[in-house]
């Protein structure tokens, strides 16, 4: 049968931002899978000009207001690398600790709020907490240690606080680590709930073949710096960003696109997943296994259990981190500095993937030039080539227009895109 | 539900976003402890971030980020017309927000600094209550989750909705912290208004005014006070500007 229709997706709703899907299908066969990004402009880069490299971090944690610590610690790092300030140790731990805080969160908010409606062919969240209460009580109980995590290392869940150049400008109390050690040891069984659920849910056969960017350090499971890297075999030191990345517009998205060795490439959890496995922590590994996760996964929809084993690495890591933190006196957590010119790249892994900030300060720190590429932005063309392949073959396989959108927005959800940061 | 005995309706509520980063509307999904019974309260119609279901009979529209572009505009006052209760929704909904740091830049420069020859539509940050009338305001880069379940808990029971009229300093002492400006910094945590719980100089960083100018306050003694103790201006006026929510003083001064 040769089937003719037309998917027009305005605003797709589950994500943050702004973002349509078009398909167009005639006599049987795909005529045209776009993603489009919709999402009005900010001008971030140019509101940065000017700005007192102290005040930058502040204005560019609101480019996001799911990943605003890892905007404002890639802001951080970029200014701390160009003007040559070297934050202490205790504060690096500190900040570690605010970074796996966001991803848990983030990690969180998707797997159960986003995604799984998909699965359960629900419409949200809300019918879930009637159906399944415990899955969603398990959800808010990560997503709520997260942002625990991050009010006592930053001052508070969304738009840090304490988060300054040279280090951190209040430590978390032993009190407070304490009762966050407590909390994770007391989370653990709802990590595992959420495996279990996750291991029930049919996670749909795709592969397109992609390369996958990430930082990779040599030491651990990456966060915070070091070597850009792709499963292509490609490896850039950081401040060479530019080449990791390469920008172009299009002409039906206000988000940029990128590419690398190939037509896209993907970043975020499978891409630091893929490009990271030997650094994750025992736990994780044998979740990944169990979910039959190894590198290099080409499936997007693997993206999911990539977060979920993400959370598992985070409950080991963020317990050895508060260890480290308890044995130290906490009184220096920050290193003063005098303003100077200067150039860097800051490069952190955000829980979509990997985020450059770039900027260059003049003798009294004001920031004179800023560029900042989004992971959702290096996603974008993964997400419009994957599209294409995925639509064509729902409709190779004779699945109904209703089927083929559904299976498009899950798509598109699974790489978790952060719409209006891609904007900024 | 029942409060004091008597039957409460559930609200019908949506939330929408406009040019901003989405970090005030996830905040009504943050305070997870008390999420269940606040969201008991909520009849959830349109809330593109988290649900499929899409319903334009409502009550309450939560709108979040300022406005920069036309068709922003016609999306504004279709939800007003609507809306019984129309709320500006955090820092860039009430006073424009960061977002209006790129005003002071002439649009064709900013555009290209982005994005080269391509044209893209932008115009200047505004806040929502430029474009339509606004019933009630809860400012905050991001809001507090706490206040605006207070906020919601009084509409659904009639109860009236007051902000705090005195400054962040009052919240600030109380909490024994070491005042900023003794640290030779300029916060402004003396001339916003309070209702955040001083969270800001909690953290020993300065209070940069996202929620807008406090009503009883002294904007002349302020300035008096950093002339006074030596600090820098310029670095205040770079503060007053971050949130555009003391525009209007700014105006005054310049």
């Amino acid at each position: 049968m040769k089937v003719d229709f037309n998917i027009d997706i305005h605003h797709l709703p589950r994500v943050e931002g702004h973002g349509n899907v078009h398909i167009s299908v005639k006599n049987g066969k795909l005529e045209k899978a776009q993603w489009e990004v919709i999402e009005t402009p900010r001008f971030f880069e140019m509101m940065l000009r000017g700005v007192s490299a102290e005040r930058a971090s502040f204005l560019t944690s609101r480019i996001c207001g799911i990943c605003s610590i890892s905007h404002s610690l890639a802001s951080i790092r970029t200014l701390e690398r160009a003007m040559e300030i070297d934050p202490p140790e205790a504060a690096n731990a500190v900040r570690l600790l605010a970074m796996h805080g966001e991803t848990l969160q983030s990690h969180a908010l998707h797997l159960f709020f986003l995604a799984a409606p998909d699965f359960l062919d629900m419409p949200s969240a809300v019918p879930i907490l009637h159906a399944h209460p415990e899955i969603v009580k398990a959800g808010l109980l990560l997503k709520e240690l997260g942002n625990e995590m991050s009010v006592a290392t930053t001052g508070r869940a969304t738009h840090p606080v304490s988060l300054v150049l040279g280090g951190v400008s209040k430590a978390p109390s032993k009190q407070r680590l304490k009762e966050l050690k407590e909390m994770i040891r007391k989370r653990h069984s709802a990590l595992e709930t959420a495996t279990d659920f996750f291991r029930t849910l049919a996670i749909p056969e795709f592969v397109r073949e992609t390369e996958f960017i990430s930082l990779h350090n040599g030491k651990d499971y990456p966060f915070i710096g070091g070597d850009l890297v792709s499963t292509d075999g490609v490896v850039r030191d950081e401040n060479d960003y530019l080449l990791m990345t390469n920008e172009y517009t299009t002409d039906f998205s206000t988000s940029k696109f990128t590419r690398v060795s190939r037509e896209s490439s993907a970043a975020g959890a499978l891409a630091r997943f893929n490009n990271n496995t030997r650094y994750l922590g025992q736990r994780a590994n044998e979740v990944a296994e169990s979910f039959g996760l190894e590198a290099v996964c080409h499936n997007p929809f693997m993206n999911n259990i990539a977060q979920l084993v993400e959370c598992h690495h985070i409950f080991e890591s963020a317990e050895t981190l508060i260890d480290r933190l308890l044995n130290d006196d906490l009184q220096h957590i920050r290193t003063a500095y005098e303003p100077r010119a200067g150039e860097a790249t800051g490069a952190v892994e955000a829980p979509r993937g990997v985020l450059y900030h770039h900027m260059e300060t003049d003798k009294n720190g004001k920031v004179v030039k800023a560029d900042c590429i989004i992971p959702t932005t290096q996603n974008n063309a993964n997400i419009h080539y994957d599209l294409q392949a995925l639509a064509a073959e729902a409709v190779k396989a004779g699945k109904t227009d209703r089927e083929t959108e559904k299976l498009c927005e899950m798509l598109v959800r699974s790489y978790d895109p952060c719409i209006s940061c891609s904007v900024h | 539900m029942n409060h004091l005995g008597f039957k409460i309706d559930k609200v019908k509520i949506a939330s929408f976003d406009f040019t901003c980063c989405e970090g005030c509307q996830l905040q009504l999904a943050n305070k997870e402890s008390t999420l269940p019974a606040f969201l008991g309260l909520l009849d959830i119609r349109n809330f593109r971030e988290i649900s499929s279901e899409r319903n334009d009979d409502y009550d309450i529209a939560l709108v979040e980020g300022s406005i920069t572009r036309s068709d922003e505009i016609e999306r504004l006052k279709a939800i007003r017309a609507q809306a019984k209760v129309l709320v500006a929704f955090g820092s860039c909904a009430c006073f424009g927000g960061v977002n209006s740091l790129k005003n002071k830049i002439p649009r064709e420069e900013a555009v290209r600094g982005v994005y080269g020859d391509k044209a893209v539509e932008t115009m200047p940050s505004t806040k929502i209550s430029d474009i339509v009338p606004v019933d009630l305001m809860i400012p905050g880069c991001p809001v507090s989750k706490a206040e605006v379940e207070r906020i919601i808990v009084g509409v659904v029971t009639r109860a009236p909705n007051n902000l705090p009229k005195y400054p962040v300093c009052v919240d600030c002492k109380q909490k024994l912290n070491t005042c900023l400006f003794d640290l030779g910094e300029v916060c402004l945590g003396p001339v916003t208004k309070a209702g955040c719980d001083a969270v800001c100089p909690s953290g020993k960083t300065v209070c940069l005014g996202c929620r807008g100018p406090a009503d009883d306050m002294n904007f002349p003694s302020f300035i008096q006070i950093v002339k006074e103790k030596g600090l820098s201006l310029d670095e205040m006026l770079e503060k007053l500007a971050f949130y555009n929510g003391f525009a209007d003083y700014l105006d005054h001064e310049s």
